[in-house]
Order: structure tokens, then C-alpha cells, then sequence
């Protein structure tokens, strides 16, 4: 398999705080790729040094074997924030146009791509309702329909399920088996350790460090022990 | 284009946010409307008591002020000031004028002090005398409101756009709506002049309300050309949008961006030319220097009093906009501290 991401040597500072150490990473294409972590681990800082919003200190990052951060590669990358960082005054729709006008959509597309999006997560029948009267949890989806409009070949997705109840949180999940299958990569990040088992592929983070790496079934099985959960622990220095 | 796509985006917010547009057109009108109502009365009519004066001056001062003259003795007189019911007495103490004043009231004040000098001097000289008087700017109907009224209106529209602009850019970050725009293609400096150009289009409608209703409704003195006054307070309202749009970058919250109003734009009010600058140390008068809203002040000031042609401040004019342009590129800087790209 091909790889879409690659990371080497990557270590970033903000000041004298470490917030990232020497991270080697890569990922395939097609897959669901999780990084999980406690909170203050590094997971949304390193996830902003894949998009390009920020920079690495130190290291590089590799995106379809182009050098990170350019403009052009991130027309092909999604990003979906911790945040719902939609306009609150603007209906859906609008929210959803401005953002496929910035990646660049013909006008013709736009109408297009955005009925698509929005039938994915669930919401075409609310598009022109604002975002104000939105729920929480349509909130999260309209986001998640903000960062895949443009048929991403990486989507990006930062606590994508946080605050979302389990059966949203499980339609949600279904919907990013679909995505991987129409080809698109995903990499979600997570403190939830029931949502990693969900991930071909984890990275455990801890203090800004890569911890281990490995299937779900695989990290289990080195530690002979039977959840994700007692797995991070042991891998952890056995902090219990 | 993705500025384009900003403006858009930033007129469909401002047509729902009823409110912020509400305070960008409608605070100014009504603040400029306070002012005119305490600052446009009419002449003060000062109220004087006599007592004892010779006749050909009482005469003539009964022709200066005609329905305010009592006559009372000095102890009434006294008791009189103590109530507020009259602003001096006149009357004549060995041979000499004896003036008392009330005295708490500059405008009273001033407005008893002419009507007695007047009166004197009328006596004097009589009526064919009088000195021929020419206004070489202004006239002689310009009252204080005319005089402050041009510097006014480019200060309220400084401070609305500043609230305005400065608070919906640092909302783009608290929001993370920033993040997720710095995590598409789109340009810093494309941000930029989408917000300069999307809150472009609202303060020229600002400008236009603000300053025709000035002109047309309130009867400011106007001497000059309305168009170009347009083009000044259109290019301070940009330059108020790109220094708010900067200091967001140094505000965590909307209190913090509040915080900037005594410290940026209070000061330019006194630097603007409200009050004479002349006396002022010198150290002052450079402080003065590095406001823009001393130069947009002067150029108001000049085209609304004076008549001028924009041609003839010219340099008020290119210092606003070299200030603007300096904001706009700081700004793009600034941007820097959120994505380097």
C-alpha cells in the first residue's frame, strides 16, 4: 500500500515547553488511522503540523510525497477542528458555500458537492436553518460536511464524536467506514478508548511521544491483556 | 476568488446581526444628535439687574437687552445671584462702572461681559461708527456645533467601525473559525482585504447616512464639496477597520478588545483638533502627530469650514491612507503568529 502520510523527526516547542518529541509516523493509504491520547498529550498540535497550520520546530511532513505545509496540498486535505468553527448567523448552507468557495469550487460544483455533503451526515433537510438554532450534535455533523465537501484525499478529523451522544456517535463511525471505503484516508484523534478499537491502525501519544503503534488487536495482544484501555496503561510504564 | 468569497461572507453576517448594523449607523446618528441639541442652542440671553446708572448707558443697554433688564437694589441684587435668577448687576459705585457677576458659568459669563461692552461701546461711538465685520472662513452664524461637529463625525465613525471590525475579527478566533480558514487554501492577505473590503461596503453606507444627516438634517456648516467630505470619512472609517483588525490580534476576548478604547481612541479625540493645539507642550503636539485621526480631522475640518478642495490637503489625505496601508500590512504580519504560510 502506498503511503499518504509520512513524519520524520518531527519535535515542536512552543517557548521552552516541549509539545512534541522526535514523532516518526506514516500512514497508509485507505485507512483509519487513530491517535490517541489523554488530554495534554500533543494530539491537536500534531494533527495542526499535518494540515499546516503550524509548523514543525524540527523534522518533516510528507503529504502524497509532497513536503507539508504548501497551499496546493491543502486544497487535498480536510480538516475538521476541535471546535465547531461554523458562523453562527449564517444558515448551513451558507456556512457550507463559503467554505467550497475557499477550496476553490466552480459555482456550478458548489450546489452539487454541498447536497452531497450534507446527505452523508445526515442534514439535508435542516441546510437553511442557521447555525444558531442548530444542536450541538448537528453542529459536529455540519463541521464534518464542512471538511469533506471537496472529496479530500485526507480528512483530518480532531475529537470528532466529543460531547456527541452514543448513537449519533455510532452513525457517525459508520459514516467513516463509507468514506474509507470510497478511498478517502482518515485520521481521528481521541481520548476515547472504545473508539479506538474502531481504528485499523492506532498511535498511542503520551507526553509527546509516540508510545506504540500497531492495530488495535496487535497493541491488545503484545501486552496480553484485553482492552485498548489496559493496553495504553501498560505501554505507559504501568502508571496504574 | 476567495476575497470575494469573504466579503460574501461577511455581508450575508451583517445583514442577519441586525443589531451590529444598527450600532454602526444608528449610535452615531444618535450621539451627533445630542450634541447638536446641547451644543446648537440659541444665543444666551444674559439676565442683568441695574441700579443707579446713568441714563444714556441704561438707555443702551436696554437696546442690547431688551426684555432682561430689572432694576433692583444690592442686596436684592445679591440675593438675586445666590438664586440663579439673574447673571450680573450693574450699577455705578464713585463714579465708576461696578460690575457683579455671577460667575459659575463661562457662557454666561462671556455673553453678559459682550452685551455690557457692547452697550458701552455703542454709546461711545454711536451707531454710524460701527466697524465693518468680515468672515474670511465660516461666518458669523458658526456656533460651536459647526466648529466640533466636523471633527465629531470623523470620531464616531472611527470608534463604531473600530468596536465593530475589531470584535468580528477576534471572534473569527475565539469562534475557530480562524483555524479552520487558515486550514484551507486561502491567503493571509486575502483574509485581510476580504474584511476590508466586506466591512468596506457598510462603512461607505455608514459614511453616506451619517454624513448626509450631519449636512441635510442637523444643517451643520458645510462650505465644501459633500463628495469629498464622503471620501474622507470613508478612508478613516478603513483606517479605524485595519488598526482594530490588528489590535484584535492582541485581545484574548471581546473585554480585552474593549480595553483598547481609552488607550487608542479616547486620546485621538483631544489630539484632533477639538481644542487648540497651539498651546500645548511641545511633546504633545508630536503625540498629535502620530494619530490619524488628527489629519482626517484637519481634512474634515477644512472642506466642512473652510471650503477647501480635497487638492488642498492633500498630504491629510495621503498620511490616512499611508497609516491604513500600514495597518493592512502589519495586520498580514500579524497573521503570521497563526499559520507562518
Amino acid at each position: 500500500m502506498s503511503k499518504i502520510l509520512e513524519m520524520n523527526e518531527i519535535a515542536l516547542s512552543f517557548g521552552k515547553e516541549k509539545v512534541l518529541k522526535d514523532i516518526n509516523l506514516s500512514v497508509d493509504s485507505g485507512e483509519i488511522f487513530g491517535l490517541l491520547g489523554p488530554s495534554g498529550a500533543g494530539k491537536t498540535t500534531l494533527v495542526k503540523v499535518i494540515v499546516g497550520i503550524l509548523e514543525a520546530t524540527k523534522g518533516s511532513v510528507w503529504v502524497q510525497g509532497k513536503k507539508m505545509p504548501s497551499l496546493e496540498l491543502m486544497k487535498s486535505i480536510g480538516y475538521m477542528s476541535q471546535s465547531d468553527a461554523l458562523y453562527q448567523e449564517l444558515s448551513a448552507k451558507e456556512n457550507l458555500a463559503f467554505f467550497a468557495a475557499l477550496y476553490g469550487l466552480k459555482k456550478k460544483e458548489r450546489e452539487e458537492v454541498i447536497n452531497k455533503a450534507a446527505n452523508i451526515v445526515n442534514l439535508s433537510k435542516e441546510l437553511n436553518k442557521e447555525v444558531r438554532h442548530y444542536s450541538g450534535g448537528m453542529k459536529r455533523r455540519l463541521s464534518l460536511a464542512a471538511s469533506l465537501m471537496h472529496s479530500p484525499g485526507l480528512l483530518i478529523l480532531d475529537e470528532p464524536t466529543v460531547g456527541i451522544d452514543p448513537l449519533l456517535r455510532q452513525s457517525i463511525w459508520d459514516e467513516f467506514h463509507k468514506l474509507k471505503e470510497s478511498g478517502i484516508t482518515i485520521i481521528v484523534t481521541t481520548h476515547v478508548m472504545d473508539e479506538a478499537d474502531k481504528c485499523d491502525r492506532l498511535a498511542m501519544l503520551r507526553d509527546g511521544s509516540i508510545i506504540a503503534c500497531n492495530t488495535p488487536e496487535k497493541l491488545k495482544a503484545e501486552q496480553g491483556v484485553e482492552s485498548i484501555e489496559a493496553a495504553f496503561l501498560a505501554y505507559g510504564g504501568g502508571a496504574q | 476568488m476567495n476575497v470575494m468569497a469573504v466579503v460574501k461572507r461577511i455581508a450575508q453576517q451583517f445583514i442577519r446581526d441586525k443589531r451590529s448594523l444598527a450600532l454602526l449607523v444608528i449610535a452615531p446618528i444618535l450621539v451627533i444628535t445630542l450634541i447638536w441639541l446641547v451644543l446648537d442652542g440659541n444665543e444666551y440671553e444674559p439676565e442683568i439687574a441695574i441700579d443707579d446708572l446713568p441714563a444714556p448707558l441704561e438707555e443702551s443697554i436696554q437696546e442690547e437687552s431688551v426684555h432682561n433688564l430689572k432694576e433692583m437694589s444690592e442686596e436684592e441684587a445679591k440675593q438675586a445671584l445666590q438664586q440663579s435668577n439673574i447673571d450680573a448687576f450693574l450699577t455705578t459705585k464713585n463714579d465708576a462702572l461696578y460690575i457683579l457677576l455671577e460667575g459659575s458659568d463661562a457662557t454666561a459669563n462671556s455673553a453678559t461681559l459682550q452685551t455690557i461692552q457692547a452697550a458701552i461701546q455703542m454709546m461711545n461711538n454711536g451707531i454710524e461708527q460701527e466697524p465693518v465685520i468680515e468672515y474670511y472662513y465660516g461666518s458669523d452664524q458658526l456656533n460651536l456645533f459647526d466648529q466640533v461637529g466636523s471633527v465629531l463625525i470623523g470620531f464616531f465613525i472611527f470608534f463604531f467601525v473600530f468596536i465593530i471590525g475589531g470584535i468580528s475579527f477576534l471572534r473569527e478566533r475565539t469562534q475557530g473559525t480562524l483555524e479552520k480558514l487558515l486550514s484551507t487554501p486561502i491567503k493571509r492577505w486575502e483574509i485581510v482585504f476580504g474584511y476590508l473590503i466586506g466591512f468596506g461596503i457598510f462603512t461607505i453606507l455608514q459614511a453616506l447616512i451619517i454624513a448626509s444627516y450631519s449636512v441635510y438634517v442637523l444643517d451643520i456648516y458645510m462650505a465644501g464639496d459633500f463628495w469629498q467630505l464622503l471620501l474622507v470619512t470613508f478612508l478613516l472609517a478603513i483606517t479605524a477597520l485595519s488598526l482594530a483588525t490588528l489590535l484584535s490580534a492582541f485581545a484574548n476576548n471581546e473585554f480585552q478588545m474593549m480595553q483598547f478604547i481609552p488607550l487608542v481612541i479616547i486620546p485621538q479625540v483631544f489630539f484632533s483638533g477639538m481644542f487648540p493645539l497651539e498651546s500645548l507642550a511641545e511633546w504633545l503636539q508630536v503625540l498629535s502627530k502620530l494619530m490619524p485621526l488628527t489629519y482626517g480631522a484637519n481634512a474634515m475640518q477644512a472642506i466642512m469650514l473652510k471650503g477647501q478642495n480635497i487638492w488642498d490637503v492633500w498630504q491629510d489625505i495621503v498620511i490616512v491612507f499611508g497609516f491604513a496601508a500600514i495597518f493592512i500590512v502589519l495586520n498580514i504580519f500579524a497573521l503570521k503568529k497563526h499559520r507562518r504560510l
